[in-house]
């Protein structure tokens, strides 16, 4: 058993060597390995922040209740204590047409044209903060609609839509992470069978003699195996390093643009534990690289 | 301990065609028992080469039974054939050397293959270089070597691992006549320590200087088997 381990040691330094030995074409094929895989890599952790950042947005998601012309400023001060104390609503904060008026003009500039206005053309509002309980966009358009239902409502606005087409669009570029994470999967296992097929035609001598002294074909498969799997490792070592200095590069203005949207703070890179699963991912995908090219050109060279 | 059979080689009716329809071997028929040695002589194109091939399964046969060291290779499964090879050491005409490792590496590569620890590695590759008379030699490249000494690193390669059989092609192909001789008493030698060996030649000189049995091929047929005389 030690000696087996031993061999497979052996096997492993030795691959290291060769790949040590030819720099330029190793560097070449770890690099395009790094980047291929840095780019689903990339998205992943983009869209991971995105989610991370707007998390909370949804819960400051507010209701605007507008209350008939005919509701009095009793009707608004009853309506908004009746909505108080649902347990699905945090806040009610009454707002009267005078106030919402006010408010309007110091803010719109358009206090010389709605003091042209013979009335107030604003109605009562009560303006609604849904409770942390609710947390998805279904339980938010069922209390819009309760809401639409009330008596003396004219109606009830969600002033999130935007949001929720966020979180429809962060869905779909998490789908797209995964489509992207398949396609340049098959790309590496690409680039690796190619570099690995040139690696077989090179030592296809030393393959048939290794062949005809008895060597087994998991023998000869190994040195390759150990190759492609290494090139894989070191390919998404070399992904987690551009992700994370792509990251640092951008990190100071999307803590700015975070802070203006009162999101929270800063971008986050991969975990340790996702950095590994990419180099896991990038050495299982050139260890079955190797594995095809070789077992492909060992059956060429096989006798009849 | 069982009882083995005295018998290294027997080809039973033995064809070989290849898929072009040409028929390299025809019903080919011979015994070669343990620790004998033969000359397999013909015209280049005779079936010599083709008929090395079937005895190291590089080639399988289109008709009729092989049997070598008791296993039936017609029943051999491709999983089993590199242990079978490990039984069977080859020395080819053109070395088949690897040029970008030492002597000893070289020499040492069935073993490696094959799985024997490292200190006994050092051990046999030291005993078959000793052998054939290139101790000295280790740590060298193989293309520094002349060409009589290269084919000795291949016979220490192939008598490496301790084959009880040992196949030659054209061993003496490229080498004068003095180093030809040499390479021949080599294999005369491991003969005499019970290596069975079959040699493929076309030259007649070292059937007459060794006196040993000749199978003799002509355009894939044997025609000739028996003691070296006339063909």
């Amino acid at each position: 058993m030690t000696g087996y381990l031993l061999r497979h040691v052996q096997v492993l330094l030795s691959s290291v060597g060769q790949l040590v030995r030819n720099p330029v074409a190793t560097l070449m094929t770890v690099g395009v390995i790094g980047i291929t895989l840095a780019l689903p890599g990339g998205l992943y952790v983009l869209v991971e922040n995105v989610e991370r950042l707007t998390a909370g947005w949804d819960r400051h998601a507010q209701v605007s209740v507008f209350l008939t012309k005919s509701a009095t400023a009793k009707n608004l001060q009853d309506i908004s204590a009746t909505l108080r104390k649902r347990p699905d609503i945090a806040s009610a904060t009454p707002i009267t047409a005078a106030e919402a008026l006010m408010e309007f003009q110091a803010h719109a500039g358009f206090g010389t044209a709605l003091d042209a206005l013979a009335e107030n053309p604003l109605p009562h509002t009560i303006a609604v903060v849904p409770g942390p309980g609710i947390g998805s966009a279904e339980g938010l358009r069922q209390l819009v609609a309760e809401l639409q239902a009330l008596p003396e409502v004219d109606d009830a606005q969600l002033d999130v839509e935007w949001v929720q087409r966020l979180h429809l669009l962060l869905r779909l570029a998490r789908r797209g992470v995964w489509l992207l994470a398949g396609l340049f999967s098959i790309a590496v296992l690409l680039i690796v069978s190619n570099t690995v097929r040139l690696a077989v035609s090179n030592r296809r001598d030393e393959i048939e003699i290794i062949r005809l002294i008895g060597g087994t074909d998991p023998f000869i498969r190994r040195p390759f195996l150990y190759a492609g799997f290494l090139q894989g490792v070191v390919g998404g070592a070399i992904a987690w390093i551009l992700i994370a200095g792509s990251l640092s590069l951008i990190t100071s203005l999307v803590s700015e643009l975070a802070v203006l949207y009162g999101g929270g703070s800063g971008l986050t890179g991969l975990r340790a534990a996702e950095a590994l699963a990419l180099m896991a991912v990038g050495g299982g995908l050139g260890w079955l690289a190797s594995r095809w090219a070789v077992a492909r050109h060992l059956t060429e060279i096989d006798p009849q | 301990m069982s009882e083995r059979s005295t018998e290294m080689i027997r080809f039973s009716q033995v064809t070989k065609r290849y898929p072009s329809g040409y028929d390299a071997l025809r019903g080919i028929s011979f015994v070669m028992e343990r620790e004998e040695m033969a000359f397999l002589v013909g015209h280049s194109g005779a079936g010599k080469s083709t008929l090395l091939k079937l005895i190291t399964l590089v080639e399988r046969a289109s008709h009729g039974q092989v049997i070598v060291n008791e296993q039936n290779l017609g029943r051999l499964g491709k999983r089993r054939i590199p242990y079978h090879r490990r039984a069977v050491g080859v020395v080819f005409q053109d070395h088949k050397l690897l040029n970008d490792r030492t002597v000893f590496d070289n020499v040492a590569l069935p073993l490696v293959v094959a799985g024997v620890g490292y200190r006994e590695i050092g051990r046999r590759v030291r005993a078959a270089l000793d052998k054939v008379g290139l101790l000295g030699k280790e740590q060298v490249l193989p293309i520094t070597l002349s060409g009589g000494e290269q084919q000795r690193v291949g016979i220490a390669r192939a008598v490496a691992n301790r084959p009880p059989l040992l196949l030659a092609d054209e061993p003496t192909g490229n080498l004068d006549q003095e180093l030809s001789d040499e390479i021949m008493d080599l294999f005369h030698q491991f003969n005499q320590y019970g290596v069975t060996v079959l040699i493929a030649t076309h030259e007649r000189r070292h059937i007459e200087r060794l006196q040993k049995r000749v199978l003799t091929l002509h355009e894939g047929r044997l025609v000739h088997n028996g003691n070296g005389g006339d063909s």
